[in-house]
């Protein structure tokens, strides 16, 4: 077990940011922190983090506990801050070398370290340069840089593509992924998509509580419950809805408002209707212009969860 | 200590990068330099060998200096968040304000150091009293620790660094100052609490070339209490 969080809480003044949480991630696991803005995510990393303690309850990383060893677990961890903060005025090699020597990297493996990490990183055409002279897509990759410089077992990365463009969001990506290969990493988000291409799996978090933790699929499958499908059929004559509801697989059918003859149709639980809706076409020689399965999307499990 | 060491070393190096280590050694050197040999009640006009005039400079423009070049040292890090990227390393919150706390002193040595010219062109002109002269630099670095404590205190304050500038002369006024003022208006006990709480006072001491060890308590202490407050507001992001 990597990370092992038992009843975390953190009160600012009387608001509580985390309230009790628990949870536990494997080794390797690639974890991400999904929640609205506000929802603790940032302030849970900060405990696992070390830099602020928690009000009660106690989070150890691969058997050391934040309360009793901080030390330990900062060696153990690699950090990137929400909005990347770094000493702008340093060279990215100086300050390589920095991150490298307080972690307590030998003195001997610190220049191949740090060769690692550039080529990595895709840092080689721009390593002489002062970090203030970079780009944010190069800053985020210098911010992931110093993070991997000790070759932490955990990886913890808050919000690591705010502000980049399209193709820098789909490299870092990569680079997570490429990452979750060897480590432990925890993203957090408020970009859906994102968590559900780079994560295993995906603990929703909201107001200080986690409301959903499983993989993408089945947080999908949890809300899904029912098939739905989105129907369209041209048919001489007869009554389409009528038709249709006398299936014995279907629960309810309902036009779709502005649409002539699209209909959505809601199957029984454990129940699918494709083929039911196919026979039943033939049956009556209407044509099948088209037929959708509607998937729950996982923007639609967010905002169940967190409204 | 070698954590110590690589803060210490970094901030260096941030000093003399952004060329505020030359403009603070020159400014310091310039100004007690003009004042010591040129304008006002200089050395020639009093006509002794020794570094008086010098420290009395040095006692005023040291306390400008300082909060000035301590100001930076962690509300910047707080204003641009990289206190967090450096709380998260493994390295506690004692050696980060050890490290920048050694590495203003450095400066300040340096600075002090280049002074050295002017003892061996006063040692040319006459008899100096080298006891004294060791002891008014002595002092010198004292009273500069104890500024640069008080200064990373005020500059754990706040995340600007204007206010942490004028926090630390606030701060340090009433060492500077006012409780010399107080202890010699006063009489009795409260005359002499308030004078032991001036730096003045102890630095005059020191600078007779008399090493008391009520002296060095009193810097050490006041040192001491500079940087428990910066630690503990460092530390403060733990309170439940």
């Amino acid at each position: 077990m990597a990370i092992v969080v038992e009843n975390l809480t953190k009160k600012y003044g009387v608001q509580k940011a985390v309230n009790d949480i628990s949870f536990e991630i494997n080794t390797g696991e690639v974890v991400g922190f999904l929640g609205p803005n506000g929802a603790g995510k940032s302030t849970t990393m900060k405990m696992i983090t070390c830099f602020m303690a928690p009000t009660a309850g106690d989070v150890t990383v691969e058997g050391a506990s934040i309360l009793s060893d901080p030390e330990l677990v900062k060696r153990k961890i690699g950090y990137l801050p929400e909005n990347n903060p770094l000493y702008l005025d340093m060279p990215i090699v100086d300050y390589l070398r920095f991150s490298a020597e307080i972690q307590g990297v030998s003195k001997s493996e610190i220049p191949t370290r740090i060769g690692e990490m550039i080529e990595k990183c895709g840092l080689d055409a721009e390593k002489h340069k002062n970090i203030q002279e970079l780009s944010k897509g190069y800053r985020q990759r210098v911010g992931l840089a110093q993070a991997m410089i000790h070759d932490p077992e955990v990886l913890i990365l808050d919000e690591p593509t705010t502000g980049l463009d399209p193709n820098q969001i789909v490299e870092i990506r990569k680079l997570i992924k490429e990452l979750g290969k060897e480590k432990t990493v925890i993203l957090s988000s408020h970009i859906l998509s994102e968590v559900e291409a780079t994560c295993d799996r995906i603990l929703i978090i909201n107001k200080g509580r986690i409301v959903a933790d499983g993989t993408a699929e089945t947080l999908r499958q949890q809300a899904q419950g029912q098939e739905l499908l989105t129907v369209h059929i041209e048919a001489s004559k007869g009554d389409i809805q009528k038709e249709l509801l006398g299936l014995k697989t279907v629960e309810t059918v309902s036009a779709i408002e502005g649409k002539e003859n699209w209909f959505t149709v809601q199957s029984k639980p454990d129940a699918s209707s494709r083929k039911e809706v196919f026979d039943l076409c033939v049956d009556k020689k209407w044509y099948l212009l088209e037929m959708t399965g509607m998937e729950t999307r996982l923007e639609d499990v967010f905002r169940n969860l967190t409204n | 200590m070698s954590k110590v060491w690589i803060i210490t070393k970094r901030e260096l190096s941030a000093f003399f990068d952004s060329l505020i280590a030359y403009v603070m050694i020159i400014l310091f050197l310039g100004l007690s330099g003009s004042f010591t040999w040129l304008f006002g009640t200089n050395i020639f006009m009093l006509g002794q060998a020794n570094l008086d005039v010098f420290y009395d400079v040095a006692y005023w423009s040291l306390f400008f200096f300082i909060p000035a070049i301590t100001m930076r040292m962690i509300a910047e890090e707080n204003k641009s968040g990289t206190i967090e990227l450096l709380i998260t390393k493994a390295i506690s919150d004692n050696q980060i304000v050890l490290g920048k706390f050694l590495a203003c002193l450095i400066l300040v040595t340096i600075a002090l150091i280049c002074t050295v010219p002017y003892y061996v062109t006063i040692s040319q002109l006459g008899n100096v009293d080298d006891g004294a002269v060791l002891g008014g630099y002595l002092a010198m670095l004292l009273l500069s620790a104890s500024y640069i404590g008080i200064g990373l205190f005020a500059s754990s304050l706040t995340q600007n660094q204007i206010v942490a500038f004028l926090m630390a002369l606030f701060i340090g006024i009433f060492f500077h100052m006012l409780f010399d003022a107080i202890g010699s208006g006063g009489t009795g006990f409260v005359g002499e609490l308030f004078s032991y709480l001036s730096i003045r006072t102890h630095v005059d001491s020191l600078s007779r070339g008399v090493i008391d060890s009520r002296d060095i308590i009193y810097f050490l202490s006041l040192i001491l209490i500079g940087l428990l407050g910066t630690q503990i507001m460092l530390s403060k992001r733990n309170w439940k």
